[in-house]
């Protein structure tokens, strides 16, 4: 069948430039380039390219520049390029769509939508470079009143707190798994965790043995297909997560196809070398609220009560009714990923018409947990699309403890946003396993990447929170009256709880 | 819920107007602009950052000091204020009445204070009221109807509220007169105790009350420094609920945070003032959870995880859960307060010391201001003057009876 498909990206190379080093051809793993020896040029198929920009980065006489494609059909702002494309793809394969990342729609962009305060004259501002200034974050369930006994003159304290996790900034990463991330990956995302002060995930393919060192920092991960799960994994964490759902995604369940199953993943999985790993949608022992109440009571004694547990749901319609139950099953954290989370692998109808925009499904969560004078219970880490420290600051304005990011993470490390991650090509070297690519990814690089884009935020959060007037990240948590809404419709201001732009005190 | 707030719109609308106290004007100016109009809403809701003097003195030997030591305390600091706002409070000004609930009351107009008596007669004998004693002062203007009362709860309002204490009682009393009772405010509900402000500057509103009249064992005052909308009555300091009454210097760029926490323990915030807000944290911290007063200081104000971090492994653990436990309940932004209760006062400022606050002693006299002047111009040789470090409480407590 003739495909009917054009190229999304247009390679031009600029022969003047190119000196024949094949550079490119060696590191495009699609193989967009070839070297034909009979003439010594260097040849290439815009089809294959997928726009990662890794040979153009890597090419040392710049002589690449890789764009998008003009394919101008008749312009049609109904029947876009992609839309008609899709329908191609659909009719010569037969299949669903996928996709990697998050969504790329043009849906409302929340964080954009919110503007936030500054102090002037009657409340000086702080300035960070004087003042402390504190971001430390305990994650965890809190009692309503600290208890208190007098023992003649002293008192003595008789609350003990539930184990809490300890964070030097409000910024966690969030789940990604070893087989739809390569080891390399897992490592730095580690080692920048231990650096930092703060906690990665291990997403729901097992932990590495050679990964058990980073323990403190590391939240391990229960999910549907409970790969890689045993007594040791669950003791190695500082914190549990059960994974019901993810933004991306939402009601699905994952696949890693056995291609990708090397030994070692194998191992850690604890499936059979080349065996497909499927993750179904629903664990199969949660089919309702008292079903997840056991579970996080069977974790809990199994690490004798002295780890948080995470829930993780991703952000629906719901959420805020969902979230109290989770509460009240028993869970000591709950993560709400929103619509613009990322994956390895989704079909991409999901990915881009199912779920919610995190700051509504968080700003809906904080409201209801507060309604019923939980919200004390659990700690709320909101995720799915935070993309700079202003982010962050709104989020917790809105009422989270912390927030998860993954993308940005990624993105730290080289990723280029190509949504290719579920071809286990990625020539960057984080999303394959190929182990050519794998190299790619120098650990102790990634780590040191990652640690300063951890303190490149932490230094804008001071700021901010600083020329609020504010020294310490709890002064902040929930305040929404530092925010204001721009170009915000009467209803989404009151769901998020904020006055309109102009709106005085 | 909507219908609620509009009457309290309406009150504060009124009062930040500074009408006159004429009904008929306000009802028809009510009904041609309901509460839906922006301009209603919009003033009801904002909130008056400002700057300010504050002073408290007591005698720890329960020595009464009379209301004109307190007056001389705060009128050095004249400039501090700009005559929007002064106040008073006084402990053991009412021995008669020591162990009656004393109700100060505003009242915009007559029909309130027959709503607001039916109201208290619900949970309360009434065991003495009168006008609250004035003399007339040029500057003190547009005042409200001020009334007293000496209330006793009546034993079937404990049994009809048999799970609440004494205090819980009075308070929900108090937080629905403020609430639902249009043009009836309720400036203080303490035992032998009551506050005493208004609009103008400190020594006039003193003038106008007749302090020097009162003996306490303990005074606490106000000078008002509003940067917004000037003068409601109410909204001048001291703040009182049940026991308590609180002067604040300062501006809490916390509030949001602080609000929504109060909120969760039922608490209303009708008056979008940090300092309703900070009272409201001490009355749940101190009253509520029963935290000690330097405890409740120390979870208001707490120290920097730096310094929990150098603590004995002991000190550590409390401060931190301190800390964890009460993390919403910090108050951050420039603040320093003082707060009293009929045993003693606490000055607390917040954690970087935004806001000045002086302390002295003399003898069986305790004194905190917001400058050490001020002191100076009632007692020139105080044995001890320190400036209490940031965010650390200096606590004041009787030695007798
Ligand atoms: S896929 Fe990436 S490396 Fe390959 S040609 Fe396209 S931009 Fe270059
Ligand atoms: S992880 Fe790799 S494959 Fe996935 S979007 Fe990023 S660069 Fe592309």
């Amino acid at each position: 069948m003739k495909s009917f498909i054009q190229p999304e990206f247009q390679i031009v190379r600029d022969d003047d430039r190119c000196i024949h080093c094949e550079v490119c051809v060696r590191q495009c793993a699609f193989e967009s380039h070839s070297y034909d020896p009979s003439d010594g040029k260097v040849s290439t198929d815009n089809l294959r390219c997928v726009g990662c920009q890794r040979c153009a980065t890597l090419c040392p006489t710049q002589a690449l520049v890789v764009k998008e494609h003009p394919r101008e059909y008749r312009g049609n702002a109904y029947w876009t390029p992609r839309t008609i494309e899709e329908i191609y793809k659909q009719a010569e394969t037969g299949g669903l769509l996928l996709s990697g990342m998050g969504s790329d729609m043009p849906h409302k962009l929340y964080w954009d939508n919110l503007l936030l305060d500054a102090s002037q004259v009657t409340n000086p501002s702080i300035d960070p470079l004087r003042e402390p200034m504190e971001l430390k974050t305990f994650l965890g369930r809190k009692p309503r009143a600290a208890r208190l006994s007098r023992r003649g003159p002293a008192v003595a304290l008789e609350t003990v707190l539930a184990p809490q996790l300890e964070l030097e900034v409000p910024i966690l990463f969030s789940a990604m798994s070893y087989g739809a991330i390569s080891y390399n990956t897992c490592l730095a995302l580690a080692g920048a965790a231990r650096e930092c002060s703060i906690l990665y995930n291990t997403g729901e393919g097992g932990l590495h043995k050679d990964l058990y060192r980073f323990g403190k920092n590391t939240i391990v991960q229960v999910a549907s297909g409970r790969f890689g799960v045993h007594k040791d994994y669950l003791e190695a964490g500082a914190a549990i997560e059960i994974k019901i759902g993810q933004g991306a995604k939402p009601g699905i369940g994952g696949h890693l196809p056995g291609e990708k199953v090397d030994q070692a993943i194998s191992e850690t999985r604890m499936i059979p070398e080349g065996t497909d790993a499927l993750s179904p949608a629903p664990h199969h022992d949660i089919y309702s609220i008292e079903d997840l109440a056991q579970l996080i009571a069977a974790l809990k004694e199994t690490t004798r009560y002295r780890k948080p547990i995470i829930v993780k749901v991703a952000a629906v319609h719901n959420v805020a009714a969902i979230a109290s139950g989770m509460v009240r099953a028993g869970a000591d954290i709950i993560a709400i990923d929103g619509f613009r989370g990322g994956t390895g692998a989704a079909p991409t109808r999901i990915r881009d018409n199912v779920g919610l925009p995190i700051a509504l499904a968080l700003a809906a969560v904080d409201s209801r947990l507060r309604q019923e004078g939980i919200r004390n219970e659990a700690s709320i880490i909101a995720g799915g699309g935070i993309r700079n420290s202003a982010d962050v600051v709104k989020a917790i304005a809105l009422g989270a403890d912390a927030v998860y990011i993954a993308t940005a993470a990624l993105i730290a490390m080289g990723c280029h946003m190509c949504q290719r991650c579920y071809t286990g090509k990625c020539n960057w070297g984080i999303a394959t396993q190929d182990p050519y690519l794998v190299k790619r990814l120098n650990p102790e690089i990634a780590t040191r990447r990652l640690a300063n884009l951890i303190r490149a935020w932490s230094l804008e959060i001071k700021e901010l929170l600083g020329g609020m007037g504010a020294n310490a990240i709890e002064s902040l948590r929930g305040n929404r009256l530092r925010l204001r809404g721009i170009g915000l419709s009467k209803e989404e201001l009151d769901i998020l709880g904020v006055k309109p732009a102009g709106e005085s005190l | 819920m909507r219908m609620r707030y509009s009457w309290l719109r309406y009150r504060l609308f009124c009062v930040y107007r500074g009408h006159e106290i004429r009904p008929y004007y306000m009802l028809n100016y009510y009904s041609m602009n309901n509460s839906t109009s922006p301009r209603v809403r919009k003033l009801a809701r904002e909130r008056i950052p400002s700057g300010c003097s504050i002073a408290g003195i007591m005698d720890v030997n329960g020595v009464v000091i009379p209301g004109s030591e307190i007056v001389g305390l705060i009128e050095v600091m004249h400039d501090r204020s700009n005559g929007l706002g002064g106040g008073f409070a006084g402990y053991g000004i009412y021995p008669r009445h020591a162990n009656d609930y004393c109700f100060h009351l505003m009242y915009d107009y007559s029909e309130a204070k027959q709503q607001t008596e039916n109201a208290m007669e619900k949970c309360f004998e009434i065991v003495g009221e009168e006008e609250i004693p004035t003399t007339p002062v040029k500057e003190v203007v547009k005042r409200p109807i001020l009334w007293r009362y000496f209330l006793r709860i009546c034993p079937e309002t404990r049994e009809r509220y048999y799970e609440m204490s004494d205090d819980d009682i009075v308070m929900m009393v108090v937080m629905e007169i403020n609430e639902f009772i249009e043009g009836a405010f309720v400036v203080s509900s303490g035992k032998n105790m009551g506050v005493f402000k208004g609009v103008g500057y400190p020594e006039q509103i003193a003038r106008f009350y007749r302090v020097e009249e009162y003996g306490a064992h303990i005074w606490i005052a106000h000078g008002r420094f509003p940067t917004n909308t000037p003068g409601w009555w109410g909204g001048a300091h001291p703040f009182g609920l049940l026991d308590w009454a609180m002067v604040h210097n300062g501006e809490i760029s916390s509030y949001g945070t602080n609000k929504r926490y109060l909120e969760e323990f039922g608490y209303r915030l009708m008056l979008q003032t940090d300092s309703e807000a900070i009272l409201y944290l001490f009355d749940l911290l101190a009253r509520r959870h029963g935290l000690p007063l330097d405890i409740a200081c120390a979870a208001l104000a707490p120290p920097l995880w730096e310094r929990i971090a150098e603590m004995t492994p002991h000190e550590k653990n409390f401060y931190r859960t301190l800390r964890i436990v009460y993390g919403s309940a910090m108050i951050n932004g420039p603040s320093a307060l003082i707060l009293a209760h009929p045993r003693g006062m606490v000055g607390l400022t917040d954690r970087i010391k935004l806001r000045p606050l002086i302390a002295a002693v003399a003898g069986s006299r305790r004194f905190l201001a917001s400058e050490e002047c001020a002191i100076r111009a009632v007692c020139p040789e105080p044995e001890r003057v320190w400036s209490p470090a940031a965010g650390e409480p200096t606590v004041f407590t009787m030695e007798q009876g």
